[in-house]
């Protein structure tokens, strides 16, 4: 049987893989790819630790998470396509309109 | 409380009444000659009640407790009413009508809502001289004190769109200010030292000997300061002339007649308390004399007839302040009274000259007799009675004041008030020469006041003659045993000025620029003021204008140097801070997850 640590160990790879998306994506899309990816990390450990201690909060948790980030998701490309209309690119490092 | 308190309060509560009524009721204040109506009714109504408190001769005293403290009131207001005040309730209210009645004609020109200020000030100028004159203790004489001196400010300065009088009203001011210091510092060292303000007390303790305060002559002396601020004493007397750019009325009540002799009062009532400490009197008397001379020598070679009329109030009040400085108080009252009647006349005929002759410079004036007879007549009342001349009420009061000097052994104060009385009469007759009798000048057709403005003229005039005629039959009550040859100097030396002046500006037998060119230093330094005037403003610029350019600088670079670095410090700091703001959300989240990593990091650390 494999053991906890290991999936606690792919879900922080993924994780860090999101992150990484995240952090070195220029597109927007790629961005939002990059959260779904941190998202389901979680999810892994939601699962790996329902598993582990046998009940199933975890997994409904799970579901939640999952219908949640279906939203998420939806609302952030509407926010990249509405950006696009009015910029014309949807590139993360020319949208500094917040820049000090 | 009996009729005898009430009647006092009655006089003082009147002007209080229409002074809040103009004050509050704008529209009633607006309307300029109503306001003076309210103003001149209020008065009169005091004015009778005082007559009857005068005639009557209450005598009583009331006080109620005002500021409370363990073991009865600390301080306590009220009324004290005895001949002293009885008698100065009477002329302050009398001049006051005259004044108000006049004042309808001479500022018939002012605009509606200027006059009515103008009332407003006069209702709370009265209430403020009253509330002094019946003050029961130095606490409330300081108050109404200041209350007076605020008037004087506020009137001094009616026509404050005139940067002289602007002037003259700060300057009047601040100089009586420099006295009111003393003043008050002198109150609570008496105070602190005997545990009362009230002057029965005082008196009483004073009577029994057992006024033990070390310092007395010290503290006497800086409550003296009051009165030589008031009273235009040497050397804070620079205020008085300048303060003629107020109004003629203003001038006649508040400068001559009433407010700069609440000093001389303020001595003659707590003559108790200075009979103890003769070195003080002594130089009261000495500055008194020296102030007389020297106001009289610079009213010589003044050429504004307000002006001489200024410096002759000074040069009178310096008589005053000799006598009670003499221990001949009563004498100095009395030439109070007196100078209160007739150098009201004077300033208000003045005022009636200025008004026709649209000038005040008596050069340009002559020949006004033929003009103006009625006011030419009551200005020589005035003027003889001023010099001195029997039977006038001043004649009189000056002998009694000059007899005191004498009987009190003061040789050189002697000497200089009876220079002074012929100076008096010198400059006095130098004006009523050039301005009525000299030369008629071209140009202005001048007429005879109205009869508002003459008849308090003819009153104040027809009171110096029945005044003096009394005094000369009743004796008076400050009828000194004055040697034999006292009055035949007095009017000798009156008799002398007019000779004088009668030959210099009448006959012109004497020339007076050669007169002035024999005395040239002195001319030149009474025409300069003795340099006094200079000598404020020079202390002024160089003390008061440095001092605050001084802290100006130091606001300006240290105290405004610290907030601008600061400032800047945090402008820079801002600045800098502010390239952190990239804006690029990717960055922000750089932050969040470097963040996250470091606490991950310290908190492993931290458990182990």
């Amino acid at each position: 049987m494999i053991g906890l640590s290991s999936y606690l160990v792919l879900a922080a790879l993924v994780f860090s893989i999101g992150l990484f998306g995240v952090l070195t994506r220029r597109n927007a899309v790629g961005i939002l790819l990059g959260i779904e990816l941190m998202l389901n990390a979680v999810n892994i450990n939601f699962v790996a630790f329902a598993r582990y201690n046998g009940d199933l909060i975890g997994l409904i948790f799970t579901l939640f998470t999952i219908s949640i980030t279906v939203a998420e998701v939806a609302v952030g490309l509407a926010i990249v396509i509405a950006i696009f209309r009015v910029r014309r690119t949807v590139e993360a490092d020319r949208l500094d309109l917040l820049r000090g | 409380m009996t009729a005898d308190v009430l009647l006092p309060l009655l006089v003082l509560a009147m002007p209080f009444v229409s002074f809040v009524l103009l004050a509050v009721v704008g529209p009633l204040r607006r309307t300029g000659r109503g306001a003076g109506v309210v103003s001149i009714a209020a008065i009169a109504v005091s004015f009778v009640a005082a007559l009857v408190v005068w005639d009557r001769g209450i005598v009583a005293a009331r006080t109620w407790g005002w500021i409370p403290a363990d073991g009865g009131p600390i301080a306590t207001v009220g009324v004290l009413v005895d001949p002293l005040s009885n008698a100065m309730l009477v002329l302050v209210t009398l001049v006051s009508l005259l004044v108000q009645i006049y004042s309808l004609a001479y500022l018939a020109d002012e605009r509606r809502a200027p006059l009515g200020r103008y009332y407003t000030y006069q209702s709370l100028f009265v209430f403020s001289m009253l509330g002094l004159v019946l003050a029961p203790g130095f606490l409330q004489m300081f108050i109404f004190w200041e209350l007076v001196g605020l008037c004087s400010y506020l009137l001094i300065g009616f026509w404050y769109e005139r940067p002289a009088a602007a002037r003259a009203a700060v300057k009047a001011f601040w100089i009586t200010k420099l006295g009111d210091v003393g003043f008050i510092v002198g109150i609570v060292l008496l105070w602190s030292a005997t545990g009362t303000f009230e002057f029965d007390d005082l008196f009483e303790k004073a009577q029994a000997n057992a006024l033990a305060v070390p310092d007395l002559a010290a503290i006497m002396f800086l409550i003296y300061l009051g009165a030589v601020g008031k009273s235009a004493q040497f050397p804070l007397h620079v205020w008085l002339p300048d303060a003629m750019e107020g109004p003629t009325p203003v001038s006649a009540l508040i400068h001559a007649a009433t407010m700069v002799t609440a000093g001389v009062y303020m001595v003659t009532r707590t003559e108790p308390l200075f009979a103890l400490v003769p070195e003080v009197l002594t130089l009261i008397a000495w500055v008194g004399a020296f102030t007389a001379l020297l106001a009289a020598t610079m009213a010589c070679v003044e050429g504004d007839i307000k002006r001489v009329l200024a410096y002759s109030t000074v040069s009178q009040l310096g008589y005053m302040m000799a006598a009670a400085g003499a221990g001949a108080s009563p004498a100095g009252f009395l030439h109070l009274l007196t100078h209160g009647l007739f150098k009201a006349l004077l300033f208000l005929a003045a005022g009636a000259v200025i008004h026709a002759a649209g000038t005040n410079d008596i050069f340009r004036m002559g020949g006004l007799f033929r003009a103006m007879p009625h006011t030419a007549i009551v200005f020589v009342v005035g003027t003889l009675a001023l010099a001195g001349v029997p039977p006038l009420a001043g004649f009189f009061s000056k002998e009694a004041v000059l007899g005191g000097v004498w009987e009190a052994h003061l040789a050189v104060p002697f000497l200089m008030l009876a220079l002074t009385a012929l100076l008096t009469a010198f400059y006095m007759f130098r004006v009523v020469f050039v301005t009525f009798f000299g030369r008629a000048h071209a140009g202005g057709h001048p007429h005879e006041a109205p009869w508002l403005m003459r008849g308090p003229l003819w009153v104040l005039a027809i009171l110096t003659v029945v005044v003096g005629i009394r005094l000369a039959l009743g004796g008076g009550e400050a009828h000194e045993e004055a040697p034999a040859w006292l009055a035949p100097l007095s009017v000798g030396l009156a008799a002398a000025g007019f000779v004088l002046a009668w030959a210099m500006y009448q006959r012109g037998a004497i020339d007076p620029a050669r007169v002035a060119a024999a005395l040239a230093p002195l001319d030149y330094a009474a025409r300069r003021r003795y340099g006094l005037d200079a000598l404020y403003a020079g202390l002024y610029r160089g003390i008061i204008l440095g001092f605050s350019r001084l802290i100006g600088w130091i606001d300006r670079y240290f105290v405004d140097g610290i907030l601008n670095a600061l400032t800047a410090l945090t402008l820079r700091a801002g600045d800098s801070l502010r390239r952190m703001q990239s804006g690029r959300a990717q960055d922000y989240v750089y932050g969040v997850a470097f963040g996250m990593l470091l606490l991950f990091v310290c908190a492993q650390l931290w458990r182990r």
